[in-house]
């Protein structure tokens, strides 16, 4: 999801009686659905673990602003211009809720923001897709953000409340952000031939790397496996994208337009859909920096954050010089 | 690389006349006037709030996890603080 392939060091779950007293109380805690706060004793482990998930959704969202960035100047009514700042602009609250609660586990701010500017800590594989055409934002509210709501609103009830507090602010907002895009979506697909053809073209390029959001299967996984059991994580990768194809295919039917995928298949025995895998190479190279956009996307962050460097330093000069003065004057 | 330590403010929001002051979260800033500027911006984009609070984190004392026993528990034994304590007869009427 935002935050993908979130490596624990774990060795596997350990049962209840295998553990000391207070890793057993915490984990009785957390079975019982208390929510752990930033000054109760966690294990190494969980405060680790939650460092890298809650950094990695938190730099999703902020690098998340650029694919949709690339719009704002040239959308085609100033309403959709309105619209689509107020989304981005929201991303960026996204981000900082999550930085915030972050920090609450004890890494810094600055820590943070170097570990992704200096590509140690990662970000979700679907922002270094590139947005070609304006239904590229259709399909990016619609499917992307229609994807992260999925696994978001279960995170509104994750174990560790800042992180449960920071979901459900963001939850509030993101139904906002699929239907912007959704909306999008009906207006070129009930439009010309040109385009409904771009709002094909959109779901085409981005259904594969919105299935890709969710990670690859998990079932296996024993990293996973700890992560659900500190409730940090609530469902299976497969579980969330099972649902997000149910909830999406309907949608689409309604626009009109075709899933690209043709073994998409209703399942009556599942109560689902039968559907194919992204392409998992394509997912595990975009992974190791090989996506279409990284390159952009990193040096577009990092630009921003050295263009940036004089303006925090004047309010942090402006800021020294006022407490001076409340000083003299005092 | 680094901000310089720009301090982390709490944020606290009137949601409406009348209501008090809730905690929303936090933010980093370098003095107060930025801190309400970017709380205004990163908590209040769809009218949350009608006053904003910014305090510095590092000026607010909280308890401690520890402390939960001895500052909670002497309320254990005195549900007679509670006006449910009290049976008062139907026929008294509302009460
Ligand atoms: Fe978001
Ligand atoms: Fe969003």
């Amino acid at each position: 999801m935002y935050a993908q392939m979130v490596k624990s060091t774990g060795t596997g779950v350990k049962a209840l009686d295998e553990m000391e007293p207070q890793e057993r109380a915490f984990q009785e805690r957390i079975n019982a659905g208390d929510k752990i706060e930033p000054k109760d004793w966690m294990p190494a482990g969980y405060r680790k673990n939650l460092i890298r998930q809650i950094g990695q959704h938190a730099h999703s969202e902020i690098v998340g602003q650029l694919p949709e960035g690339n719009w704002i100047t040239r959308a085609p009514t100033l309403e959709r211009k309105a619209i689509l700042l107020a989304k981005v602009q929201d991303e960026a609250g996204h981000g900082l809720y999550l930085y915030c609660a972050a920090e609450t586990l004890g890494v810094t701010r600055d820590e943070l923001t170097e570990m992704l500017l200096d590509g140690r800590m990662k970000y979700s594989s679907i922002f270094n897709y590139p947005t070609l055409t304006w239904a590229d934002m259709g399909a990016v509210g619609w499917l992307v953000d229609g994807a992260a709501i999925m696994n978001q609103v279960p995170l509104q009830r994750t174990s560790y409340g800042p992180y449960a507090r920071a979901m459900v602010r963001i939850c509030k907002e993101e139904s906002f952000h699929q239907r912007q895009g959704f909306d999008i979506m009906m207006t070129m697909a009930k439009g010309t031939d040109a385009q409904k053809h771009m709002a094909q073209d959109a779901l085409n390029r981005f259904w594969g790397p919105s299935l890709m959001m969710f990670g690859p299967s998990d079932e296996n996984s024993v990293h996973s496996a700890q992560s659900m059991a500190w409730k940090i994580k609530m469902n299976s990768n497969d579980e969330l994208r099972q649902k997000f194809v149910d909830q999406t295919v309907s949608q689409a039917e309604y626009l009109g337009l075709t899933v690209p995928d043709e073994n998409l298949k209703w399942n009556e025995k599942k109560g689902g859909y039968d559907f194919s895998q992204p392409d998992w190479d394509e997912f595990f190279d975009v992974l190791r920096g090989n996506g279409p956009e990284t390159t952009e996307r990193m040096e577009a962050r990092n630009k921003a954050w050295d263009d940036g460097a004089w303006v925090r330093d004047g309010m942090m000069a402006h800021a020294a010089k006022k407490k001076a003065m409340k000083v003299a004057a005092e | 690389m680094s901000t310089n330590d720009w301090p982390l403010w709490e944020i606290f929001i009137r949601g409406a006349h009348g209501l008090s002051h809730r905690h929303v979260g936090s933010l980093h800033a370098p003095d107060a006037e930025m801190a309400i500027k970017n709380a205004r911006d990163v908590y209040t984009r769809r009218k949350e709030g009608v006053s904003i609070w910014a305090i510095e984190s590092s000026a607010i004392a909280a308890s401690s996890p520890e402390d939960k026993g001895s500052l909670y528990d002497p309320a254990d034994d005195k549900v007679y603080r509670h006006p449910t304590f009290f049976d008062i007869p139907d026929e008294v009427g509302a009460m």
